[in-house]
């Protein structure tokens, strides 16, 4: 394994453990909070780079497969199935050990699905979703894709403010703690919520997720695989010449930032403890395109340090209620003078494509 | 090993390709020449799967492949390039041929992510025989240059090399030395027959006359998308309906 690949990985851990000490030390911890979230919706961020820089195919529904992943599982885990405790379906769950039961807060008898299989389930319907869809839209190119996967993103946002049992506009909230690791000899129990006492804790976890996520990404990339990928951006025909069924690649790639999304839609709505239809709106889309295109489009780590750090920024509040224009703006601006990111911006270089453009 | 049977190809109203009937053997030079818009490249995509015959055969390897994807054949074991070089932005020269080998090659998605010991063997033998195939071509100094900043006549060369990484039969080369000048295309004409006795068969498309005639063993010509005449190179050179094509009717001889 060459090392050079990895030595960012682990000046981003240290940093990562870093920036925790330091918020213990100076008592900011409330910044990990907006820390953690970023890290989630980064996860979303470098999936889609994959499919957008990578393999060259735009998506603006990635909120769509976010809020798939967010919804179900925060669905599953609050619907009380205590009524239906006779039906059939429900009788297997429960002796496959996949319901909780437990007490509301006025007392009342509750019986849920718990969130590690409301978790998984959540993740293979939104990746069913990407497939069934994928197969027809992925024939589409460039504008055309924009605009199927678009109306794809408006269909769940649709469904979700319109259907009783996703909360309609409210959303759903009261969402429960989701416990990946028990306690164990003596280990304390790991679990995703939003706690303040868990704050610590849940920083560590979303960035765990996000570290595994990109070395994934970044072993994919140098991979077999990976060049295939990049070939179909790079010439498709001349790809389909050596034997690379691209039809198919993409449709994989699809899938694969389609599991990205739902897996930070689920972690992320079981640490807010809810989710509303603003995960699945248009805006939140098109940020995340806007966040691959900051980046520079096939860099992960461009991508990565832009996504978190705009994302923070704007959870700061920083924007105020300009946020979304801020998002379209850098959009504009990023596809104007900086075509592969705003990292790869020299003074020099932007100066001179400057006067050109006023030429 | 490639058999065309009275192949049509229409455009609208235009046959591009009428009722085209060849046969190329293993281990030959054959060459298709043809005025501009002879078919010649369409004939090329017809075969290499990119367009789909309106009727005809082709065989390849005693199999049908009209209608098949250009990866179907390709899995199938021929390969080709473009008249219009067609390389993979942001790669390396040594990259462009390793993705040749996809094929050959068996490493997912899952091993993709997670690297297991035996997809990093795979891997360096992906790399070595890409390498291999460079030094082949005399292009290895360029391994780590980014395929598309180099010299028309090298990115010809990548773009051989990432072909023959798929370890084809068959190589078509479409127009191998358009925008070469003349020492780049005897550069060329060494490297195919170089690349036939390795015991790949060659189809070529071409216009520079010196290269076919220097290296074909048999010359296929198209006029207007029929094929006129079929031959070795001396008797294509000495066929009058070839000459005509070529070089305008003689007046009184037509009278």
């Amino acid at each position: 394994m060459k090392s050079s690949k990895f030595f960012p990985i682990t000046l981003l851990i240290g940093l990562v453990i870093g920036i925790q000490i330091l918020t213990q030390l100076t008592e900011t911890t409330y910044y990990l909070t907006q820390l953690t979230m970023a890290a989630y919706y980064t996860l979303v961020v470098i999936g889609l780079s994959v499919l957008m820089g990578y393999a060259g195919q735009i998506s603006i529904g990635h909120a769509g497969f976010f809020a798939i992943g967010g919804y179900l599982s925060a669905a599953l885990t609050t619907h009380n199935l205590f009524g239906l405790q006779e039906h059939a379906v429900v009788k297997t769950l429960g002796q496959l050990g996949m319901l909780v039961s437990g007490q509301d807060l006025y007392g009342e008898q509750l019986l849920t699905v718990a969130p590690w299989p409301a978790c998984l389930f959540a993740i293979v319907v939104a990746a069913v979703i990407a497939l069934v869809l994928g197969v027809p839209v992925l024939k589409l190119k460039g504008h055309y894709l924009a605009m199927a996967t678009l109306g794809f993103g408006i269909i769940v946002f649709r469904i979700g403010l319109a259907t009783e049992f996703f909360g309609e506009a409210d959303g759903i909230s009261e969402v429960p703690a989701f416990t990946l690791l028990p306690a164990i000899a003596g280990f304390p129990a790991l679990s995703v919520s939003g706690d303040f006492g868990n704050r610590a804790e849940n920083y560590y976890i979303a960035w765990a997720l996000l570290i595994s996520g990109m070395v994934l990404l970044l072993n994919l990339i140098d991979s077999r695989t990976g060049r295939a990928l990049r070939s179909i951006h790079g010439a498709e025909e001349a790809a389909e010449a050596i034997g690379i069924n691209t039809a198919r690649l993409k449709l994989a790639v699809f899938v694969l930032s389609a599991v990205f999304a739902a897996v930070a839609g689920v972690f992320l709505t079981h640490y807010n403890g809810g989710i509303g239809p603003s995960e699945a709106s248009v805006m939140k889309s098109v940020r995340y395109v806007a966040l691959v295109a900051v980046g520079g489009m096939a860099n992960l780590w461009g991508v990565l340090i832009m996504g978190v750090t705009l994302t923070f920024l704007s959870l700061r509040g920083v924007f105020g209620t300009y946020d979304d224009a801020v998002f379209g703006t850098i959009l504009i601006l990023v596809m104007l003078f900086a075509p592969d990111g705003i990292l790869s911006i020299r003074g020099k270089a932007l100066l001179s494509r400057l006067k050109k453009n006023n030429a | 090993m490639l058999e065309l049977q009275s192949v049509n190809k229409q455009f609208g109203g235009l046959r591009a390709v009428d009722d085209v009937n060849f046969s190329v053997q293993e281990g030959v030079i054959k060459a298709v020449i043809g005025p501009n818009g002879a078919g010649k490249t369409t004939l090329f995509n017809l075969i290499a799967g990119n367009l789909a015959p309106t009727t005809g055969k082709i065989s390849f390897l005693g199999q049908e492949i009209q209608g098949k994807k250009p990866h179907q054949i390709a899995c199938l074991g021929m390969s080709r390039t473009f008249q219009n070089i067609k390389l993979f932005h942001g790669m390396t020269a040594l990259e462009s041929v390793m993705v040749g080998r996809h094929i050959r090659s068996r490493a997912g998605f899952l091993a993709g992510m997670f690297h297991p010991p035996s997809s990093r063997k795979e891997e360096r033998a992906i790399r070595e025989k890409s390498f291999e195939l460079l030094e082949l071509l005399e292009i290895a100094e360029y391994a780590d240059v980014e395929a598309t900043s180099l010299a028309f006549g090298q990115q010809r060369a990548v773009e051989m090399a990432r072909a023959l990484a798929t370890e084809p039969r068959l190589l078509l080369l479409d127009e191998p030395a358009a925008g070469l000048n003349i020492y780049e295309t005897a550069e060329v004409a060494r490297l195919i027959s170089r690349i036939r006795d390795m015991g790949i068969t060659v189809l070529l498309v071409e216009h520079d006359m010196s290269l076919v005639m220097d290296i074909s063993d048999e010359i296929v010509v198209l006029s207007f998308g029929r094929k006129i005449a079929e031959g070795e190179p001396l008797a294509i050179q000495q066929n009058p309906e070839v000459i005509k094509i070529y070089l305008g009717e003689d007046e009184e001889l037509a009278a």
